[in-house]
């Protein structure tokens, strides 16, 4: 579904992708693991259409994304900060991107989430006044709201509180059984053992490995994701 | 597009600033038609306020605001949307929120006090700074990635525009004082939107005949209907100019 | 018998010439006629005109009679003549509307031309549309008085001026009105001469232009909208009281523009809404004092030539600069006036500011240096200049300045 082949950007000096491919499938979970400025979020960045490779290229439904913008009504995004114009109502927040995505998927909302965080009783607050969580709550509910193929969540659960992130976590799961294409980073290890299908571990620009959960488990003779992970970089 | 715009103009229609920016502005061109015993003198002292402070605040206020929607901008680039049609609409918000308020508290005063032609053109004048700035703000947003770069380099474009570009005019023509320099003056106050709309206002109050010889040449290049239309368009190409080329830089940036 | 008769006869006319006649002159009456009367009139003879209009080309006036129009009879000059050639003293014309004289470029055409004549008087007419008005050459002791001139100037190639004095001496110009003419009143090697309570606006060129014509004063005039105002040049002893220079604006326009004037006085007048309220070029020994200077442009632009000239007691009010030169040597005095622009202070309350009022802004200087630069006129490049030549002044005259500036205007 997704296809990056040799994608590497430069900034400055810095690489913060090094020739990267990797390809991502229907159905799939996939964790993409690595310390902080490994280049995770550039990845995803480049993906987004957010951020352009120097050299190399991305296909989405194998078509390169450079030229095509109307691909993202298939993406949904949950970025690591979500900020929203501080004068804007939760509800102002939810009808705009309705307003800018509704029509051209066709396909019915998913409030589910809006309805799970109990954000539909805060529509008029605004947003300013909003603690971070909420705020992650919000982004969280958009990012499933137009029922998108492929979902991308950086750090989801990170400010969420536990009842929150166990219903976040929960929707990633049902997601996933309908056969979606599921892209998460974070950095707490633990909870994504019983969300993922794969692994994408990434240091200093470049993917380590980008294997089955499974194959990873059986490599290392390890059950938790994080005790694998731990045991492949010690290996090094 | 339109409904960007829409949203992106009711937030900053909400705006503490804009409102606080708003009603300074009415109380200080309400106050200067009190004061003065004059209309044309009130325009007189309104027009340093148009001039000086709309740039300012336009300039700061739209690059804070860009810098403070970063995380915002991010995540509408990652919809399915034109990063042009984003940018545009954060561009009309911006510019029509600020000429809104403007109108309010500059336009609605002259035209209650000194609708006359020179109000008249001072408040279009007014309208295209406040646009210009805007624009000019959103280039500064758009290359600098740091906040504090970007508004230091903001204020530093409002500073030349207003202050160092006249003092080169100055430098200029006491290094050149022997040569004839009236139509370099023409050309030199197209580059400078300031200074542009300082003259075309100026022109139109009975003041030019102040300006001598240089005001002479001034009036026939910009004084006629068509040398207006002139100005208007340079005034216009500066919009068009600076924002395409912030849209240029910004359909290319890594965010 | 006959003999008898023919001396009676001739002592019947002696008797009438030396009692003043009047010849009638109308359609009504024997004579139509004023060149008929005239040739009829003998010396001190009234010419009685009623009403009518008189096309008679060019009359010459060659003895001393007085011409008297009664309801405004019309003289027509069809664009072609001088109408009314004075060649005698002691004429009186009265009454009289003179139209549409000849324009020539070559000569000065006018409607009432005197030629080296004395003690004339031209009061109460109305000329329309005259190339020159009233000319006076040579002529001594005459009294143009309560006439109105309206000329519709297009150019001043093509238009001439309303009272034209040349070569003339003790002439009293009272209460006429001009307008449209090329300038208002002219006066070029006319002395020891009076203008007084005249209204000269919206002429072509100057609404008083003064050459050369030592010793005269004018007083309580009004020079309103000239197209550059009035125009004092190469005299001394004019004596300048109580009038009103008024909106004078233009590119080169003046509220009175002196060149090469000494020993004169400026006093009690009034300079409103004037591109430069006074303009000084090698004035030397001029009084200025108890004037108005307000909403001018400049108020006064003082040339480097100018020296031992004193300007005291003054208003200067709303004036967009205060005092232009362009030199840094300054040999006038500039005490005891107000300035509105004044931000000093008065601690012992004597109504006379303690520090120094400097009335040339560095702007000014500039200006005055390099004329391109008042495009940037009031910009903020500009008043940042001008507000740090106030704390720190380097580049203005030093002794420019007021050391007595008066803490309140003066009730003028």
């Amino acid at each position: 579904m997704i296809i990056a082949s040799n994608v590497t950007k430069k900034f400055g000096k810095l690489a913060a992708l090094n020739n990267v491919s990797a390809t991502c499938n229907k159905g799939e979970c996939i964790a993409l693991i690595g310390p902080n400025g490994s280049g995770k979020t550039t990845f995803i960045k480049s993906i987004l259409g957010m951020v352009v490779p120097d050299s190399g290229f991305i296909t989405f439904n194998g078509r390169n994304i450079i030229h095509d913008w109307m691909y993202r009504r298939h993406i949904g995004y949950m970025p690591q900060i979500g900020r929203y114009p501080d004068n804007m109502t939760i509800g102002q927040v939810f009808s705009m991107m309705k307003d800018i995505r509704a029509h051209k998927t066709g396909k019915p909302v998913d409030e589910s989430l809006i309805k799970a965080f109990g954000l539909d009783q805060l529509l008029q607050k605004r947003m300013r006044t909003l603690s971070g969580g909420t705020r992650q709550k919000v982004s969280a509910s958009l990012a499933f709201l137009f029922n998108p193929d492929v979902l991308i969540l950086d750090e989801p659960t990170a400010g969420l509180d536990p009842l929150s992130s166990e219903i976040l976590k929960e929707k990633i799961k049902s997601e996933k059984d309908k056969g979606k294409l599921v892209l998460i980073t974070s950095h707490i290890l633990s909870e994504l053992d019983e969300l993922i299908t794969h692994v994408i571990y990434m240091q200093d620009g470049n993917v380590q490995f980008h294997k089955k959960l499974s194959d990873l488990q059986k490599d290392t003779g390890e059950e938790k994701l994080a005790r694998a992970i731990a045991s492949v970089m010690s290996k090094k | 597009m339109k409904k960007i715009t829409k949203y992106v103009l009711t937030d900053i229609l909400r705006n503490k600033i804009i409102i606080g920016y708003t009603i300074f502005l009415l109380l200080i061109s309400l106050s200067l038609f009190n004061l003065e015993d004059s209309a044309s003198k009130g325009l007189l002292s309104l027009l340093n306020i148009v001039l000086i402070i709309i740039p300012l605040v336009c300039v700061i206020f739209s690059t804070i605001y860009i810098y403070n929607s970063a995380e915002f901008i991010e995540l509408l680039v990652s919809q399915p949307l034109k990063r042009k049609q984003l940018w545009l609409s954060l561009f009309t918000g911006l510019a029509g929120s600020l000429a809104f308020s403007f109108l309010i508290g500059i336009g609605i005063p002259v035209l209650l006090y000194a609708a006359t032609a020179t109000g008249y053109i001072m408040i279009a004048m007014g309208l295209l700074l406040t646009v210009i700035f805007v624009a000019i703000a959103m280039f500064a947003a758009v290359i600098a990635r740091d906040k504090a770069k970007g508004i230091g380099l903001s204020i530093f474009l409002w500073l030349y525009f207003s202050l160092l570009f006249d003092g080169l005019i100055l430098f200029v023509l006491f290094q050149f004082q022997d040569y004839p320099l009236e139509k370099f003056m023409v050309v030199a106050s197209a580059l400078n939107p300031i200074d542009l709309s300082r003259i075309m206002v100026l022109l139109k109050m009975d003041t030019s005949a102040l300006m001598g010889y240089t005001g002479a040449v001034f009036r026939d290049f910009f004084g006629t209907n068509t040398g207006f239309i002139i100005a208007i368009a340079i005034l216009l190409g500066w919009i068009v100019v600076v924002f395409w080329w912030s849209l240029r830089k910004f359909i290319r940036k890594d965010l | 018998m006959k003999k008898l008769i023919y001396i009676f006869a001739g002592l019947m006319m002696t008797g009438f010439t030396s009692f003043a006649r009047i010849i009638k002159v109308g359609k009504q009456q024997q004579v139509r006629s004023i060149s008929q009367a005239i040739s009829l009139a003998s010396a001190g003879d009234t010419i009685w005109v009623e009403n009518g209009t008189y096309r008679e080309k060019n009359m010459v006036i060659n003895k001393p009679v007085v011409l008297l129009g009664i309801n405004y009879p019309v003289l027509d000059g069809e664009h072609q003549y001088e109408i009314i050639s004075v060649k005698a003293n002691n004429v009186t014309i009265k009454g009289f509307r003179i139209e549409n004289t000849g324009v020539s470029s070559l000569e000065d055409i006018a409607a009432i031309k005197i030629y080296s004549c004395s003690n004339v008087t031209v009061s109460g007419n109305i000329f329309k549309d005259t190339f020159f008005g009233i000319y006076s050459q040579s002529s001594v002791n005459c009294l143009f008085e309560n006439n109105k001139l309206t000329a519709s100037a297009k150019t001043e190639q093509a238009s001439g001026n309303g009272i034209h004095c040349w070569k003339s001496d003790s002439l009293r110009i009272i209460g006429n009105t001009i307008t449209g003419h090329r300038d208002g009143i002219y006066f070029e090697f006319v002395t020891n001469s009076v203008i007084w309570r005249n209204d000269s606006h919206n002429n072509m060129r100057y609404g008083l232009h003064f050459m050369f014509s030592n010793n005269d004063a004018y007083i309580s005039n009004i020079f309103r909208n000239n197209g550059a105002g009035v125009s004092v040049m190469f005299t001394h002893g004019v004596k300048m009281f109580n009038n009103y220079f008024e909106e004078n604006w233009g590119d080169a326009s003046y509220g009175i523009f002196l060149k090469e004037i000494s020993d004169s006085y400026i006093i009690g007048n009034k300079f409103l809404r004037n591109t430069s309220g006074i303009f000084m070029e090698g004035a030397s020994r001029v009084r200025v004092e108890k004037n108005e200077f307000k909403d001018n442009g400049w108020a006064m632009k003082i040339q480097a030539s100018s020296t031992d000239n004193v300007i005291t007691r003054n208003n200067f009010l709303g004036n967009t600069f205060d005092v232009g030169t362009n030199g840094t040597l300054v040999m006038n005095s500039f005490d005891h006036n107000y300035w509105d622009k004044y931000e000093g202070y008065d601690l012992n309350r004597d109504n006379t500011g303690d520090i120094p009022y400097r009335p040339v802004s560095l702007y000014s200087m500039i200006v005055e240096k390099n004329p391109s630069a008042m495009m940037l006129y009031r910009s903020f490049m500009t008043s940042l200049l001008d507000k740090s030549e106030k704390i720190l002044p380097t580049l203005t005259p030093e002794n420019l300045k007021d050391n007595y500036p008066l803490m309140k205007p003066l009730a003028l």
